[in-house]
């Protein structure tokens, strides 16, 4: 083994010797433009109607990969929407909840016989609440994002994966949802840094390696409700 | 990974004689081909989509080394590390000290193509860690000792009585009488086995579909979510990565995403696509304590700036061999080596050498439904020409086939013998024919007519026909 550092020059001289990189040819400002002001490709016009439209599509999309889309009126409304879906799906009236006070804050009181926790996921909890940060629309997808407030552990271990997502964070496009990470988080030519994880999560887990038959919970969740909050237009 | 390219031949006679071949072919013509068609129909910016993807992986392509340098400052930045890997075994013992280092016995896994590429499993077994495939079909042919199939479907030849085997054999503690027939049955008991690994398991190795300059990120895009538990779980978390898989930015990311699903799986998204940026940070619930980037080259940075840079903006989507008449004949084995298909056919010679390779290329028919259906608009057939030019001028071609292009030649330049010869030749073949119009056994066509017949020629030459069309046009 060469010492650290000789390999990534060896590595980086041979790529600029074939492409005869030399200082001054532009290279380094088309660079530094692109990122600073990065392109929107080609967007879809499925997703470009207005509110209402778009609440219609990521709730069709998001049905049609078997995620199951509940409509609760109000944030306090949504221990009473677990306690119904956990019991329609025949499933243990306990949930872990990411620790985020938006969610650990709500009247869990209201429902005494669930088992109410919080933290990351353990391999035995069955069912995780999470907040969702945005959802898209094009294709019904969540987007999720790690921190104090948002375990990772919470999307994958658990059998039953439940997301609250305020109708107002749908956007159109996944360019539109990564530009209010960007400003949540500054964007990366302002130092801003993403967060550890972002999960774009599109229905439960499946996979189709045996015979190429889709199956419904390979190793994640095997089941994913979205508690869509009615809060109106942002 | 040792390669079996060399007996290309004798691996394609075998497979076309194998049954499980055949019946994977009917998987992936029932499965990928309608559902990508369909996926591709209901997005009217789909063609747009790939012209841009193309653009985007061209500009990257252009600034590699200014890209990598500013993806790795993001890493660096996040806390992560990046190791420079110039070969295969570079990578192999980057991998080996970051597990030593870890105190790491088990290692779970993500589906990696790399990993493939540079024969990581049976390196850390070799040196004492076991390593765990958890992707459902990546874990079956690991029970079953063999490389993948196909890049995105590794047991796609293989069907349920041959997994059944595999799980009967592997998990001798279950009891001998369990139901295993149905998909559910064995997409359970895998998902059992494998919870318990993901919980203890030191580290875990994951690959990249793309890297990302802007922000310094890697992501991975799955269905199954093997690949998330295998990193959000263990203390350390090791990236796989190609050079070429570097992007500029989000937007970029979220152009070819639309092009990759729908072309591989025919689905309008992958079920998870997980962007993992550094370490666990202050105050984080969960997440990895160590995150590292191992940055192989083995031969990428050789296909830059040449007649083969195009196949480096590929995104492993499958969709080449998924269409491909060749690879549906003889299955993904046959090609014996990593990748399979009209991109392997380009990429195997890149990197093992032609002299190793030199029939993959000449699997082809020429028909061009593989750059038809490639979302990076690849031009595959004409790089696999290139590589049939390559291996005649390193005068690899075997004598016999060289001896016949050499006729060929001689003739195609003088095109009053070449018209004399061919309205010969037809009428001969026809009169040897006799009444069938085909013939079972033609000298020097002997790989030809082992397996069918030739047909004779039925009538005149193109170029008579044609010669008479034009005539026919004039006023």
């Amino acid at each position: 083994m060469n010492a650290p550092g000789s390999n990534r020059d060896e590595i980086l001289a041979a790529l600029r010797g074939r492409l005869h990189r030399q200082d001054g040819d532009g290279g380094a400002e088309a660079v530094a433009t692109r990122i600073a002001k990065p392109a929107r490709g080609p967007i879809p016009a499925r997703g470009a109607g207005g509110h209402e439209a778009r609440v219609a599509l990521f709730v069709a999309m998001a049905e049609e990969v078997a995620a199951r889309v509940v409509r609760v009126p109000s944030p306090e409304a949504v221990p009473e929407a677990v306690a119904d879906y956990l019991k329609s799906e025949n499933l243990p009236a306990e949930v872990r909840l990411a620790p985020d006070p938006g969610l650990t804050g709500l009247p869990w009181d209201s429902q005494p016989l669930m088992a109410v926790s919080e933290g990351p996921a353990r391999p035995t909890d069955p069912v995780s609440l999470t907040g969702a940060f945005a959802g898209i629309a094009e294709t019904g997808t969540l987007m999720l994002t790690s921190g104090a407030a948002g375990p990772t552990t919470l999307n994958f271990l658990p059998e039953t994966h439940m997301a609250v997502l305020k109708a107002s964070d749908i956007t159109g496009c996944y360019e539109d949802a990564w530009d209010r990470l960007r400003v949540v988080q500054g964007a990366a030519r302002d130092g801003g840094t993403l967060p550890r994880t972002v999960n774009l999560i599109t229905g439960p887990s499946r996979t189709a390696d045996i015979e190429q038959t889709i199956q419904l919970g390979a190793h994640g969740p095997r089941r994913l409700c979205i508690l869509l909050v009615d809060d109106g237009e942002a | 990974m040792d390669t079996t390219s060399p007996s290309f031949k004798e691996n394609a006679r075998k497979a076309l004689a194998d049954p499980l071949v055949a019946r994977s072919r009917g998987h992936i013509k029932a499965g990928f081909i309608a559902k990508r068609r369909k996926a591709v129909d209901r997005l009217p910016e789909f063609e747009a989509l790939r012209d841009a993807a193309r653009d985007i992986k061209n500009h990257t392509l252009a600034h590699l080394d200014l890209y990598l340098e500013r993806y790795e400052a993001q890493v660096l930045a996040a806390g992560g590390r990046v190791h420079w890997c110039p070969t295969a075994e570079h990578a192999r013992q980057a991998v080996l000290e970051i597990c030593r280092a870890a105190g790491a016995r088990t290692v779970t896994k993500g589906k990696s193509m790399i990993s493939e590429e540079i024969g990581l499993n049976d390196f850390l077994e070799s040196q004492g860690i076991v390593p765990v495939e958890t992707d459902l079909g990546e874990y079956i042919i690991q029970l079953r000792n063999e490389p993948p199939s196909h890049i995105i479907a590794p047991a796609v030849h293989l069907t349920r009585t041959e997994i059944e085997a595999a799980f009967r054999s592997h998990h001798d503690h279950l009891p001998a009488e369990r139901p295993l027939s149905e998909p559910a049955d064995f997409v359970n008991e895998a998902r059992e086995i494998l919870r318990q690994k993901f919980v203890d398991a030191d580290v875990g190795i994951t690959g990249a579909n793309f890297l990302v300059a802007e922000t310094g990120s890697s992501i991975i895009v799955t269905n199954e979510g093997n690949g998330d538990l295998t990193q959000c779980l263990p203390k350390v978390h090791i990236v796989i990565a190609s050079l070429e898989k570097v992007v500029p930015t989000l937007d970029d990311v979220n152009v070819i995403l639309r092009v990759l699903a729908r072309s591989a799986t025919g689905q309008e998204c992958s079920t998870y696509t997980t962007f993992s940026t550094g370490p666990r940070r202050p105050g984080d619930a969960d997440g990895p304590e160590q995150y590292h980037v191992i940055l192989l080259d083995n031969g990428r940075s050789n296909m830059l700036g040449g007649e083969f840079q195009e196949a480096l903006r590929c995104i492993r989507c499958g969709a080449c061999m998924n269409h491909c008449p060749v690879y549906h004949a003889v299955g993904g084995h046959a090609y014996g080596w990593v990748y399979p298909g009209p991109i392997g056919a380009v990429l195997t010679p890149a990197f093992i050498g032609i002299e190793k390779a030199a029939h993959l290329p000449n699997a082809s028919s020429f028909c061009g439904r593989c750059e038809a259906v490639c979302p990076m608009r690849i031009p595959l057939p004409k790089m696999m020409r290139h590589w049939r030019e390559r291996e005649f001028e390193r005068h690899l071609t075997p004598r016999a086939a060289r001896w016949g292009l050499g006729l060929w030649a001689f003739f195609a330049r003088r095109p009053r013998l070449y018209h004399a010869a061919t309205a010969l030749a037809g009428p001969a073949l026809r009169a040897m024919a006799g009444g069938r119009g085909r013939l079972r056994r033609l000298p020097l066509a002997g790989a030809w007519t082992d397996h069918r017949d030739f047909p004779a020629p039925e009538g005149r030459t193109f170029h008579q026909i044609w010669a008479e069309r034009q005539k026919g046009r004039q006023p």
